[in-house]
C-alpha cells in the first residue's frame, strides 16, 4: 500500500501561488480558508526559500490526537482526513497542527469558528465518493479518480511533489544528485520523522 | 526675388493671426473649422503667449563669472563585491536540521506569505507538540488525578470523621446571615461554574469516557451543546464573581483573627477557634475563586475570539492557563461543595434560607455573632 505524501522541493519553488488557486478553484473553498499556501523565509535576503505548504497528512497526526470528538481517521494510503458532521470547530486542531494546516470558516466572532477545513489530498471525506454531497462538504475527489492532487500535478516547476513518499523522495534525491544540492524536504521531520538526506 | 523673400517672411508671422481674426478667407490648407482657444505657440503663427515673459521685469542678467568648482570629495573605499559562489557550492540551508533546531531551542519556522491572513506566515510551529503533550498527558492525567484524589479525601472524610455536628445541639433560633441578593448571586454563580466544570470535563474526559458509550454522532450533538453552554454561562459567572466582590470583599480581607485561626489548627482544631463572618479557610477560598475565576474567564473570553490572539502560540497557552486553573478550581469548589453541605452540620441552610442556627453560628463564627448581638443591642437601646 503507498504512503501518500507532500514533498515541496524550494530550490524549485518560485512563489508563483498557481497551487492554491488551483486549489482553491478545484475545491471551491470559502473565502478565507487556504488549504494551501505559499510561506517564503528570509523574504528578500540571500538565502530566501519558498515552501508551498499544505497538511502534510502526519504519522501520528496531533489533531487526531487532540481532536476532543475524535473527528479525524486515516485511509489506508496514510491520509489524515476528517468528518465535518463530528466537527464542533473548538480549534484543537490548529493548536496542535505544525503546519497551521486547519482552517475555519469563521474567525473572530463570538462563540463557534464553524467546521474545521483542511486539505484532503483531494481525497474527500467520510462520505460517498465523488457525490455532490461530498463536493460541498470537502471539495472534489481526484484520488477516487484514481489522480494525484491538482496542486502538485498543475506545479510549473514540479517543485511541488505528491504521490507514494519513497518514490517522490527517489525523485527529490535523484535531482539533489544531479544539481547538486538542495535544503531537504520541509516538513518531513516534523511530519513523518523522517529526514531526506540534501 | 528679394520681393518674393520679403513677401515669404512677412507671411510666416502675420498669415495665422489674420486668419484667427477672421479677416478676409482663410489660407489654403487651413481647417475649416476653427478651435474655440487661439492656437498659439512657435511655429503656430506668430509669437504666442508662450514665448512672452511672465512679467513686465527686465529679465536677469545671464552670463558672467563661473562658481567656483566643488572640491572634490575624496573616494570612499568600497569593498570590491564578490562574485557569488555557483549555486552548487553554497552553503544551503537543510530543512531537517533547521526543524530539529527549532525543535529543540522552541520558537517558529515563519516567513512572508502573500495572502490576507499574516499568521499564515508561520511554517512550522514545533509548540503544537507541547501543548498535544498538555492536552493528551499533562491536563488529563493531572486533572483526573486532583479531581479523583479531592472525592476521594473527600469521601474518606466522611466515612472516618462524618459530619461535623453542631456540638451544642440545635438551638431552635436562628440568625440572619446571608441577604436574598447574596443568596441568588451565590447560586447563580454556583450553577454556572457547575455547568462550565461538566461541560468543561466532558472536552477534556468525553472523548475517552462518553463517545465510546453513546456513540459519535450522539457525542458531537452533545458536546457541540455543551460548548455553546460553556460559553454562554461565562457571563452570569462572571457578573456573579464581580457582584460577590462587592458584597463579601470587605469582610473577606485578611485579619489577625485569621492568623490565629490557622495556629489553632483551623478546620481541624480542637473547639472552635474564633472566627469572624469568614474564617480564614472560607477567605482564602474567596480569593483562590476570585483570582482563578478571573484567570480563567480572561484567557477563556479569548480562545472565545481567537481573532483576538496574534497567532496560535498565545492561543496554546490561553488554554494551558485555562484548563489548569479550571481543573484546580474544579477540585477547589468540590471541597467547598462538601464542607457547605454533607460536611458541616447547620452549614446549608444559610445558603438556602439566608439564616443560621445560634448555636452553629456562635461556634463557627463566635466574633461575627458577637458583632450581631452588639449591633441588635444598638438598636434595641436606641428604640427605646
Amino acid at each position: 500500500m503507498a504512503r501518500l505524501k507532500f514533498l515541496c522541493d524550494s530550490d524549485r519553488c518560485i512563489e508563483c501561488n498557481a497551487c492554491v488557486t488551483a486549489c482553491k478553484n478545484e475545491h471551491e473553498v470559502p473565502w478565507g480558508i487556504n488549504r494551501r499556501r505559499v510561506v517564503t523565509i528570509n523574504d528578500g535576503k540571500p538565502g530566501e526559500r519558498s515552501i508551498s505548504m499544505a497538511c502534510m497528512h502526519c504519522t501520528d497526526a496531533p489533531c487526531a490526537a487532540v481532536c476532543p470528538v475524535a473527528c479525524f481517521y486515516g485511509t489506508e494510503d496514510g491520509l489524515v482526513l476528517h468528518d465535518k458532521d463530528l466537527c464542533i470547530g473548538c480549534g484543537y486542531c490548529f493548536y496542535a497542527c505544525p503546519f497551521g494546516a486547519p482552517q475555519y470558516p469563521r474567525v473572530g466572532n463570538f462563540g463557534g469558528r464553524g467546521k474545521m477545513d483542511k486539505c484532503t489530498y483531494c481525497a474527500g471525506g467520510p462520505q460517498q465518493d465523488s457525490t455532490p454531497v461530498e463536493y460541498i462538504q470537502y471539495g472534489s475527489n481526484r484520488i477516487a479518480e484514481g489522480k494525484l492532487p491538482l496542486c502538485a500535478e498543475m506545479c510549473s516547476t514540479k517543485a511541488l511533489l505528491a504521490g507514494d513518499g519513497e518514490i517522490i523522495a527517489s525523485i527529490y534525491k535523484e535531482r539533489v544528485q544531479q544539481r547538486g544540492y538542495g535544503s531537504g524536504a520541509w516538513g518531513w521531520r516534523t511530519a513523518y520523522r523522517e529526514e531526506l538526506p540534501a | 526675388m528679394m520681393r518674393l523673400v520679403m513677401a515669404l517672411l512677412l507671411s510666416l508671422p502675420l498669415g495665422g493671426a489674420m486668419a484667427q481674426q477672421g479677416s478676409g478667407s482663410p489660407p489654403a490648407g487651413a481647417p475649416s473649422v476653427q478651435s474655440a482657444a487661439p492656437e498659439v505657440g512657435a511655429g503656430r503663427g506668430g509669437p504666442g503667449n508662450a514665448d512672452q515673459p511672465a512679467t513686465s521685469d527686465p529679465a536677469p542678467q545671464t552670463g558672467g563669472a563661473r562658481p567656483a568648482p566643488m572640491p572634490r570629495k575624496p573616494r570612499v573605499e568600497v569593498e570590491p563585491i564578490p562574485a557569488p559562489l555557483p549555486l552548487t557550492s553554497r552553503v544551503d540551508t537543510d530543512a531537517a536540521a533547521l526543524e530539529a533546531q527549532h525543535a529543540e531551542n522552541g520558537g517558529v519556522i515563519d516567513g512572508a506569505v502573500s495572502i490576507p491572513n499574516q499568521a499564515a506566515g508561520i511554517l512550522i510551529q514545533p509548540q503544537g507538540r507541547d501543548w498535544r503533550g498538555f492536552r493528551e498527558r499533562i491536563l488529563t492525567i493531572a486533572g483526573a488525578v486532583i479531581l479523583l484524589g479531592t472525592v476521594f479525601i473527600l469521601a474518606g472524610l466522611y466515612l472516618l470523621r462524618g459530619p461535623q455536628r453542631i456540638d451544642a445541639g440545635r438551638s431552635g433560633r436562628t440568625l440572619h446571615r446571608y441577604g436574598a441578593f447574596e443568596r441568588m448571586n451565590h447560586w447563580m454563580v454556583a450553577v454556572s461554574f457547575v455547568l462550565l466544570g461538566l461541560t468543561g470535563i466532558n472536552i477534556t474526559f468525553g472523548r475517552t469516557l462518553l463517545r465510546p458509550v453513546i456513540g459519535a454522532e450522539a457525542f458531537t450533538t452533545l458536546t457541540l451543546a455543551g460548548q455553546a453552554v460553556h460559553q454562554f454561562l461565562s457571563f452570569p459567572f462572571v457578573v456573579g464573581l464581580m457582584a460577590m466582590v462587592v458584597v463579601w470583599a470587605r469582610d473577606n480581607l485578611p485579619s489577625r483573627v485569621d492568623i490565629a485561626w490557622i495556629k489553632a489548627g483551623g478546620p481541624v482544631a480542637k473547639g472552635h477557634p474564633p472566627a469572624g463572618r469568614f474564617n480564614a479557610a472560607q477567605k482564602a477560598l474567596f480569593w483562590f475563586v476570585l483570582g482563578g475565576g478571573i484567570l480563567a474567564s480572561i484567557s477563556g473570553y479569548l480562545l472565545m475570539a481567537p481573532g483576538l490572539l496574534d497567532n496560535v502560540i498565545t492561543q496554546q497557552w490561553a488554554h494551558v492557563l485555562h484548563g489548569a486553573m479550571a481543573m484546580v478550581m474544579m477540585a477547589a469548589i468540590l471541597g467547598h461543595i462538601y464542607i457547605g453541605t454533607v460536611g458541616t452540620e447547620g452549614a446549608f441552610e444559610s445558603m438556602a434560607t439566608g439564616r443560621v442556627d445560634y448555636n452553629y453560628a456562635r461556634e463557627h463564627h463566635s466574633l461575627w455573632v458577637e458583632d450581631r448581638l452588639a449591633e441588635a443591642r444598638r438598636t434595641a437601646a436606641g428604640a427605646d
